[in-house]
């Protein structure tokens, strides 16, 4: 177990030195960063001002060992646009993505798990069929398009739900239902499959044999081992959802990590935007050991 | 011919299922959309006619019989502009699938048929490249350099080869181990031979699949960098920048937001549920 743990862990953090180098490329894709940042008006003399301020003189590996290794000690530079460090910027707007994800993540959840019970329950029938089919149409539904109409319903003609901004808890209530909408599909057939596979496993049979009721056999039984799996996916998702909120909370314009993100590219203040994805890869890769973890526990076969 | 384990076709599956035929029918009449685009618009998809700003579609009251979906806040004909739309998502979906099939069949094939520590490195590549935003870095990418179709195309094929890789990788290990292989490499064929001749062949039906999916994929996501504002560059009509450019007036008219909406999502239904019929026609196996 342990010498899995390690791997896991080594694995994790070359991923992670990975993606800070991609990062780091990723900004200096442009060129010049000098002149994007002063803009088309800007003279020479400007642009050089600025290629100084920003220290962006220098040789680019001297840049690039100078960025991680103060990110290593959490510090992860200066937004040109705010003039504040970047750390404290993304510590600011962290909690509305998160509340945001978690949301996303109960809801779809508390949608995906019983409809996979109930299909895998009722496998082959009409209600398995239709089950199916609205993971299909939640598979194919554009979030941002939903998020809108959602606004146009609930929002407007309803008036039910505010339509932006981060004040109470009914602010969350629709970008989480579009957050969740992505994630369902994928644990709702996972549930059903791990369902299904349970049901005709012989533990089911014993139980059973023993004359244990139904819904004791599905709940207690059956669920407690089609869950482990689907919780670990579920950690995973919820890495997906951080990521992807970026469309959402620009939609109900709320104020986080992927609203910074945005308005940081628009604005060309790079040191914000490589730190975005850094700190949205570091957490995806976090989520996917907690995953790996569980099915570790579960699994002593995958532990090899 | 599948060499890979087939799954057991239920009653109705493949060609015999309805929602083929569904997908088959959406699928091919936006083909016909993308190909013959410049023939079926019934006006420029590019001319404003400011005296004619947002008209009503068909069937809401007071609509304009030479504009059957309406116009738009520059009063350019919907009609148009949603079918110029569907090549460019056509266009699209099928040129990073194209990108990202290359990297992520290569990257799979070799990582499967070697194993060892270049099946590693693969691995890893996936890890990493699933760590990273997609979202997040295609718009940095376009925000930096620029909008154009070129670059879109390019950084989302470099951005979503991940399930290419994945079912490449896996459908070779199977493969890889089967008697014909073996028999190939007794005849004495080349490496080269064995991939080119005996393992692609065998697992092209699972690639198809995916690519399938992967297309309705890109779709989705070029039309979210759109609506973002760093997609496909106006005054291209793409169905994500419909949607953006109508979002002022949603609340007065929703119908400018519903129709490319809509669309937009047939499209990728249809695609889908193409894909899903493909699927348990060759009992190929996406999932890993």
């Amino acid at each position: 177990m342990l010498s899995f743990l390690t791997r896991r862990l080594i694995v994790a953090l070359l991923v992670a030195a990975t993606v800070m180098t991609l990062a780091f490329v990723l900004t200096r894709l442009s060129g010049d960063l000098a002149t994007s940042i002063a803009g088309a008006n800007a003279t020479q003399a400007d642009i050089e001002a600025i290629r100084k301020a920003y220290g962006l003189d220098r040789p680019v590996l001297a840049q690039f060992f100078d960025w991680v290794g103060r990110a290593l000690t959490g510090d992860l530079g200066n937004s040109y646009f705010f003039q504040t460090r970047v750390s404290t910027l993304i510590a600011e707007r962290m909690p509305v993505t998160l509340t945001l994800g978690i949301t996303g993540l109960l809801i779809a959840l508390s949608v995906s798990i019983p409809l996979g019970i109930l299909a895998a329950v009722r496998e082959g029938t009409g209600f398995d069929r239709l089950v199916q089919m609205v993971a299909l149409l939640g598979q194919a539904m554009p979030s941002f398009w939903l998020g809108l109409l959602l606004m146009i319903t609930f929002g407007l003609q309803l008036g039910w739900l505010p339509i932006s901004g981060t004040g109470s808890w009914e602010n969350f209530v629709m970008p989480g239902v579009v957050l969740a909408f992505s994630a369902i599909p994928a644990l709702t057939r996972l549930t059903r499959a791990g369902m299904i596979q349970a049901m005709g496993s012989d533990y089911i049979r014993t139980a059973r044999a023993k004359g244990l009721s139904r819904a004791s056999i599905l709940l207690k039984h059956a669920l407690r081992n089609a869950a482990i799996p689907v919780v670990a996916i579920a950690a995973v998702q919820l890495g997906f959802m951080l990521g992807g909120s970026i469309v959402i909370e620009q939609v109900f314009a709320l104020h986080g990590v992927g609203f910074l993100a945005w308005e940081s590219i628009a604005k060309n203040d790079f040191p914000v935007v490589q730190a975005v994805v850094l700190v949205l890869a570091v957490i995806y890769v976090a989520l996917t050991m907690v995953a790996d973890l569980m099915n570790a526990v579960l699994d002593p076969r995958l532990r090899v | 011919m599948s060499a890979v384990v087939m799954v057991n076709a239920g009653p109705k599956r493949g060609w015999k299922s309805l929602s083929t035929w569904i997908g088959a029918v959406i699928v091919g009449a936006a083909m016909i959309c993308a190909i013959f685009a410049p023939l079926l618009v019934p006006h420029d998809p590019f001319a404003q006619d400011l005296a004619k700003r947002l008209q009503v579609p068909f069937w809401m009251d007071g609509t304009d019989p030479a504009h059957l979906l309406g116009t738009d806040q520059l009063g350019r004909d919907y009609l148009s502009r949603l079918i110029w739309g569907c090549r460019i998502s056509m266009l699209i979906g099928v040129t990073v699938t194209v990108v990202s099939g290359l990297i992520g069949i290569t990257i799979g094939v070799l990582g499967g048929f070697f194993g060892g520590r270049i099946d590693d490195a693969v691995l890893f590549a996936i890890t990493t490249r699933l760590s990273i935003p997609v979202v997040l870095v295609a718009l940095a990418v376009v925000g930096l350099l620029g909008t154009s179709m070129t670059l879109l195309v390019l950084t989302l094929g470099l951005l979503l080869w991940d399930r290419f890789a994945v079912v490449a990788r896996s459908t070779t290990m199977q493969v890889r181990n089967l008697d014909f292989v073996a028999a190939a490499w007794c005849a004495g064929c080349s490496r080269f031979r064995v991939l080119s001749r005996e393992v692609l062949p065998n697992i092209a039906s699972h690639l198809v699949v995916v690519a399938t999916l992967e297309i309705a994929l890109a779709i989705l996501l070029e039309a979210t960098l759109s609506f973002l504002g760093l997609g496909v560059p106006p005054p291209l009509p793409s169905w994500g920048l419909m949607i953006a450019e109508a979002k002022d007036y949603m609340f007065f008219s929703p119908w400018v937001i519903v129709i490319p909406g809509v669309a937009l999502f047939t499209l990728v239904l249809g695609i889908n549920l193409l894909g899903d019929g493909l699927r348990d026609l060759f009992g190929a196996r996406t999932d890993t």
